[in-house]
C-alpha cells in the first residue's frame, strides 16, 4: 500500500510537472467539442440531443493522447528499467499509473464538462452527482485497458497509430453504456433503464480491471 | 516433411466434405420455411463463423499457453490462430451483406451481433499490427499474448449477442431446432470447413514455424546498442 500511494504520488508529481502538456490536452479536447458543433451546423435540437455522443467521442480521443504520453515521459528518461528492477509488485506499479491516469482523464472531463453545457445547451444542474458518477465510470472504462496497451505500446515508434487501433475496439463496450447512461442523465429517465446501464458500466470496470492488473506483471517482464 | 502431407490431406479432405454438403444443401435439402431459396446460407454462414470463433480460440489458448510456458511454439499457433480466425470473420462479414441485401435490402445495420462481430474484427487486426511492429521475440510474443486474451473477450460476447440483445439476426441454433434434411447437410459442412479451417491452421503455423528458425538464425534487426535502434526507442 506504501508503495502504492508512493507510486501514485510520483505519478501525479509527473503530471503536476508537466502541467503544460495538460492545458495543451485540454484545449485540444475543447477544440474537438467546438469542431463537434461546427460539423452539424446551428441546430441546437440536434446538438443537444447527441451532446453525450460528442462529450464521449471527446473524451476517448484525448484518452489516447494522455495515455500515450503516460509511459512515453519514462521509458524516453531510462526509468522504467529503474522501475522494473525495484522490488515493487508489478500490480502496484500499474494500479498506481492507471489511477494517477484516471485522475488526469477526469479533470479533463471536468474541464469540458462546463463546456459542453454551455455548446450544447445542456441541463446538467439537477443530476450533477449522478452525472459525474457516469463520468468517473466510463473513464475508468477506459483507462484501465489503456493503460495496460500503453505501456505494452511504450517503446514502439508508431505508438500514436496502434494505441488507438488496439484500444478503441476494446472501449466500445464501456463507451456505448456511457453514452446511453449521460444521456439518460441528462435527458430524464422516463423508463427506468439508468440502473442497468450503470451496472453494464460497473461490470466492464470490474473485469478489466482486475484483468489488466494481472496481465501488466506479462507486459513488463521483458 | 511429414506435417505438409497432413496439411495438404486435411485440406482435400475438407475440400471434398464441404463439396458434399454444399451439393447436399443446394440440391437435395428443401427451401427454407421463412427465407425460401435464399435460407440455404446456413450451409455456408454457419460453420464459416464457428471456425473463426474456434480459431480465436484456439490463438486465446495459446496465448495463455505462451504466456505461462514462453514457449515459442505456443507463440507460433497464437500468430496461425488469429491469422486463420480473421480470414474466416472477414469472410462472415462478406456473406452477410451478400445475403442481407436482396432479402432484407440494407448490407449492414446496426445490430449487436453484427457490430460486436466488426468489434472483434478490428480489434484482432490491432493485434496482429503490433505484432508486425515489435522485432524483438520475447516481447512481442508478450505483448500478442495479453492483447489476445483481452481481444479473445469479444468472442463469447458476439456468440451470446442474440440472445443477450434483441437483434434481427437468427437466433441460436439449436440441433433440436433443425429438422434432419437441413442438419445434415449442415454438420457435414461444418464438418468440412473445420477441416479445411484445421489445414489452413497447419500450414500457418508452419510457415510461423520457418519465419521463427530463420529469425534465429539471421534476425531480421541486428542487435544494436539501445541508442542506435532504428524502429523502437531504449
Amino acid at each position: 500500500m506504501k508503495t502504492f500511494l508512493a507510486l501514485l504520488h510520483k505519478d501525479l508529481l509527473v503530471g503536476w510537472r508537466g502541467r503544460v502538456r495538460l492545458v495543451g490536452l485540454a484545449t485540444y479536447a475543447l477544440t474537438l467539442l467546438l469542431l463537434f458543433s461546427f460539423a452539424v451546423g446551428p441546430d441546437t435540437m440536434a446538438l443537444r440531443d447527441h451532446a453525450s455522443a460528442y462529450l464521449w467521442l471527446a473524451i476517448m480521443s484525448s484518452s489516447t493522447l494522455l495515455l500515450a504520453q503516460s509511459f512515453q515521459q519514462e521509458v524516453e528518461a531510462g526509468a522504467i528499467e529503474g522501475l522494473i528492477l525495484l522490488p515493487v509488485n508489478p500490480a502496484a506499479l500499474y494500479y498506481a499509473k492507471a489511477l494517477a491516469n484516471l485522475l488526469l482523464l477526469l479533470f479533463l472531463a471536468l474541464v469540458m464538462l462546463p463546456v459542453s453545457v454551455v455548446l450544447f445547451d445542456l441541463h446538467a444542474a439537477e443530476s450533477l452527482l449522478l452525472l459525474l458518477l457516469v463520468i468517473g465510470l466510463g473513464s475508468a472504462g477506459i483507462v484501465a485497458p489503456g493503460t495496460l496497451y500503453a505501456a505494452m505500446t511504450a517503446r514502439l515508434s508508431s505508438q500514436q497509430v496502434v494505441l488507438p487501433l488496439l484500444l478503441f475496439p476494446l472501449v466500445v463496450p464501456p463507451i456505448l453504456a456511457a453514452v446511453k447512461a449521460t444521456d439518460l442523465v441528462l435527458e430524464g429517465d422516463a423508463m427506468g433503464q439508468l440502473g442497468a446501464w450503470i451496472g453494464l458500466l460497473v461490470a466492464f470496470d470490474a473485469i478489466y480491471w482486475s484483468l489488466s492488473g494481472v496481465l501488466f506483471g506479462k507486459v513488463l517482464d521483458e | 516433411m511429414n506435417l505438409s502431407r497432413w496439411i495438404l490431406a486435411l485440406g482435400v479432405l475438407g475440400l471434398i466434405t464441404l463439396g458434399a454438403g454444399h451439393g447436399f444443401g443446394l440440391l437435395a435439402s428443401p427451401p427454407e420455411a421463412s427465407m425460401g431459396e435464399t435460407g440455404r446460407i446456413l450451409y455456408l454462414h454457419v460453420p464459416t463463423a464457428w471456425v473463426a470463433m474456434l480459431a480465436f480460440t484456439v490463438a486465446f489458448i495459446a496465448a495463455i499457453g505462451s504466456l505461462w510456458t514462453a514457449g515459442p511454439r505456443w507463440d507460433l499457433g497464437m500468430e496461425a490462430g488469429i491469422e486463420v480466425g480473421m480470414v474466416f470473420s472477414l469472410l462472415i462479414c462478406i456473406q452477410g451483406p451478400i445475403w442481407a441485401y436482396p432479402t432484407q435490402n440494407y448490407w449492414w445495420t446496426w445490430d449487436p451481433r453484427l457490430t460486436t462481430t466488426a468489434i472483434m474484427v478490428v480489434a484482432f487486426t490491432g493485434v496482429l499490427v503490433m505484432r508486425r511492429l515489435i522485432h524483438q521475440h520475447e516481447r512481442r510474443m508478450a505483448a500478442t499474448a495479453v492483447a489476445t486474451i483481452v481481444s479473445w473477450v469479444n468472442v463469447p460476447v458476439v456468440y451470446f449477442s442474440v440472445e443477450w440483445w434483441d437483434s434481427v439476426h437468427q437466433d441460436l441454433s439449436q440441433v433440436s431446432s433443425v429438422d434432419t434434411v437441413m442438419l445434415v447437410p449442415l454438420l457435414v459442412s461444418l464438418a468440412g470447413t473445420t477441416l479445411l479451417g484445421t489445414s489452413f491452421f497447419l500450414a500457418r503455423f508452419r510457415i510461423a514455424q520457418g519465419h521463427y528458425q530463420r529469425e534465429e538464425v539471421a534476425p531480421e534487426l541486428p542487435e544494436l546498442p539501445d541508442q542506435l535502434q532504428l524502429e523502437e526507442s531504449p
